[in-house]
């Protein structure tokens, strides 16, 4: 499905610069990196269907990359936010307790009686579990989690490099205490050192999803079931998302029958099969999934877009077009109820970000998706790329930028700088790794993975924050006194 | 006195390796040698004719038991058996689960820096198999052992073993000291064994420094748990075992960096030597039996 975005100003950017920048940045890598990045490199136009970019491919040694490992896909992204399930980090104890709490997953629950979202397990892995293999310390943990924390639904097994290497059996394990203990045990292979990015493990996850919460046989969640009933896939409930989006859902007559994962819990993985549409987010991570329930189940799916006004609209009515009449007029009097909210936001901030221009480099999803919440602000994508995209994405995205926005896939630290520094963008929206440096540089940033500790984004109530947020950043009285007084006497 | 030194025994799994070892070593303790062996096979069987019985305290096994290798001794995990020779065992995890090639990392990291081996002459290490990955490799790296002892027959797969742990030797020869000391062959009877251990040792740029030929009486000794220099000193068997020990003793300084060959070269010596045929005479001789076959049936009609 490819949104309609005609409603963002009409702008182009200056290709042939981009292509000058990009001639630039290549100059001070060896041929063999010149000629390997330069795939990855390039500048929108009507031409270029796929951006122009390859994509998925095995960063190259030596450069700062920004992507993360199979593990972070796994963990870190789609199993984490399940909130009644506790996840275990298998293996030493550096992957568990770095990664802890990254994302901002918000939940509801009482953590450590029946949400275990901020909580931290592991296995704390030694020399004689990796010698003498962690099976049996495995299932004593599996056994102590369950003494400790009865209420808990379930138990993932989250696996760290080193099980792959020593081979452990976790599904072994994950059979026999699951039989013992009646809950579902998930053991996830997302060993870090699979794959070239995350990507992979958000794909391994989404199979484990399928294997051992979908097929397992044993008594499931099962809904009573309606003619409105949908599945949020792929939020994961960044400051609130996922509660921002439920809320026009329901408020346009459909019933949310299960957040996958963003605030979601095993019961209501067990459902997604039951809805009758399966309403997709973030594509890159969860659309194994989906295609598998629309194979499977015959559950059809749709992906939406709930950054600023004008995809939320459509994307109202797009998801509206899959039920009845009543439906259809639902969204169109939701969108007119938040007409007003809208027009105030803009009102308040257009006039302050109008023309202002914005640098994206972020995951798998956003990079697109946020590009018109930019434009309904009168901003404009100069750049944008991915971190972990596959080719769909970036055919993906090809509707969504204007002609001549430079485009970087898996970018390196040294060419974002050097883009940054050259372009000299309003705003930059990125991560915590590339927030500092570009704030050094004086260009204002945004962190686009966690919101910079705010949020929601999704939904109208969330355009209303965003708005609020960029023009914080892009319009802070500190980049008036970012030059040294003894510099402007020079 | 003299420069510790270290070696080591490689050769495919169940060719006579802890035996021909432990005979050996035998041998140079009645040298007066001072001799620790480290055996680095999660069966830990290395050691069993040297002490009259299966060792049972080994280091991976303790360690797991007290918590990790720190809260060890190194007299909880050295045994003395043989003449003094003093004995100890990695251990590790049972078939199938686990890494035991980190054990031996861990198992003779420990045992070098908790000084087992002071006040020994040599320290032989004796490795299972094959070079299956790096912490088996562990007595050839970081100049660990200087001299790597193959056991090996005439049997194909034990050549090829050969000739791959030779690679093993190469890849860290270059960045350390460690040598090809050259091939023993544990005589199994098979076709011109001794003129194929000596082509292979010629082709690896070493030598076969012993034939070892096949007799009973080793088994006898082993069913004592026993080696042959223990249960018949003066047996002919006995002898050959102090030969190949005067030999390796006499070999310090003397090992080679291997050159290798590749699985087709070794494949074209085998068919020199008559061990295997070539597909065309494979082929020759199919053709050969199938006609015969045929004219014999025609024959009957």
């Amino acid at each position: 499905m490819s949104l309609d975005s005609s409603n963002g100003p009409a702008y182009k950017n200056d290709g042939e610069f981009h292509q000058q920048l990009i001639k630039e940045v290549l100059e001070a890598y060896p041929d063999k990196s010149a000629k390997r990045r330069a795939k990855h490199l390039n500048v929108s136009g009507a031409e270029k269907p796929d951006c122009g970019v390859k994509s998925n491919i095995k960063s190259i040694p030596g450069v700062m990359t920004i992507r993360g490992c199979s593990y972070a896909g796994s963990k870190g992204v789609v199993w984490g936010p399940i909130k009644d399930m506790m996840h275990i980090s298998h293996g030493p104890v550096g992957c568990g307790h770095y990664s802890w709490s990254q994302r901002r997953n918000y939940n509801t629950g009482t953590t450590g009686i029946d949400s275990f979202v901020t909580m931290q397990i592991t296995s704390d892995f030694q020399e004689r579990d990796i010698v003498f293999g962690g099976d049996k310390k495995l299932g004593v943990i599996i056994d102590e989690l369950n003494d400790l924390f009865p209420l808990n639904k379930g138990i993932s097994i989250q696996s760290e490099c080193p099980i792959g290497l020593i081979g452990d059996d976790i599904e072994a394990v994950s059979r026999t205490k699951s039989k013992q203990i009646e809950k579902p045990i998930v053991p996830v292979r997302c060993e870090g050192f699979r794959g070239v990015s995350q990507s992979l493990g958000h794909h391994i996850a989404n199979d484990a999803i399928r294997d051992w919460v979908l097929d397992r046989k044993g008594p499931k969640d099962v809904i009573e079931s309606t003619p409105y009933d949908v599945t949020i896939i792929g939020d994961y409930n960044i400051g609130g998302d996922a509660w921002s989006s439920r809320i026009l859902l329901e408020e346009i007559g459909l019933r949310v029958v299960a957040q996958w994962s963003g605030d979601g819990s095993v019961a209501e993985l067990e459902r997604g099969p039951q809805s009758k549409l399966n309403l997709i987010h973030c594509y890159r991570s969860m659309n194994y999934i989906v295609r598998h329930m629309e194979e499977k189940h015959g559950t059809p799916w749709l992906e939406y877009n709930f950054f600023g006004p004008s995809q939320i609209a459509a994307s109202l009515r797009e998801i509206a077009s899959h039920f009845d009449d009543t439906i259809k007029e639902n969204a169109e009097k939701v969108i007119a109820k938040y007409q007003p909210l809208v027009d105030a936001v803009l009102a308040r901030f257009k006039p302050r970000l109008n023309g202002k221009t914005v640098m994206l480099y972020v995951g798998g999803l956003r990079p697109r998706h946020v590009m018109t919440a930019y434009e309904d602000l009168g901003m404009q994508i100069v750049g944008t790329g991915y971190e972990f995209a596959h080719r769909d994405d970036y055919q993906r995205t090809a509707g969504y930028v204007k002609d001549g926005t430079l485009i970087y896939d898996d970018v390196t630290g040294y060419e974002l700088e050097k883009f940054i520094e050259r372009i000299r963008p309003d705003l930059v929206g990125s991560g915590i790794k590339e927030k500092y440096p570009t704030q050094k540089l004086g260009v204002p940033f945004r962190q686009m993975h966690s919101w910079d500790y705010s949020g929601p984004y999704h939904g109208y109530d969330g355009f209303a924050i965003f708005a609020r947020d960029m023009d914080i950043a892009v319009n802070s009285p500190i980049w008036s006194i970012f030059k040294a007084p003894w510099d402007k006497a020079a | 006195m003299a420069a510790l030194r270290q070696i080591a025994f490689y050769g495919k799994g169940g060719i006579g390796k802890s035996t021909t070892s432990q005979n050996t070593l035998a041998a140079l303790a009645d040298l007066n040698q001072k001799i620790l062996i480290v055996g680095c096979d999660p069966k830990a069987d290395s050691t069993r004719l040297i002490l009259h019985a299966k060792m049972q305290d080994t280091v991976l096994q303790l360690a797991a038991e007290a918590g990790s290798v720190e809260d060890l001794e190194v007299e909880d995990v050295v045994k003395v058996g043989y003449k003094g020779i003093k004995c100890t065992e990695a251990g590790g995890p049972e078939p199938g689960v686990g890494c035991a090639g980190r054990g031996v990392i861990t198992a003779i990291n420990f045992l070098e820096e908790n000084g087992a081996y002071e006040g020994v002459d040599y320290v032989s290490y004796d490795v299972l198999g094959d070079v299956v990955c790096g912490g088996f490799a562990m007595p050839i790296r970081e100049n660990k052992a200087q001299e790597i002892y193959i056991v090996m027959s005439g049997e194909m797969m034990a050549l090829y073993a050969a000739n791959n742990i030779s690679r093993g030797i190469l890849k860290y020869a270059t960045t350390g000291s460690v040598r090809l000391g050259g091939l023993i062959c544990n005589e199994r009877q098979t076709d011109r064994e001794y003129e194929l251990a000596e082509a292979l040792a010629k082709r690896l740029g070493s030598q076969l420094i012993h034939f070892v030929p096949r007799d009973n009486i080793v088994q006898h000794a082993e069913l004592r748990r026993q080696t042959v220099i223990e249960y018949a000193p003066d047996c002919k068997q006995a002898a050959e075992y102090r030969t190949l020990a005067q030999k390796i003793h006499d070999n310090a300084g003397k090992g080679v960096i291997p050159t290798p060959i590749t699985m087709e070269e070794l494949e074209d010596m085998l068919m020199q030597f008559g061990i295997i045929k070539s597909e065309e005479q494979e082929l020759a001789e199919l053709q050969a039996r199938e006609a015969a076959a045929k004219a014999k049936a025609a024959a009957a009609a």
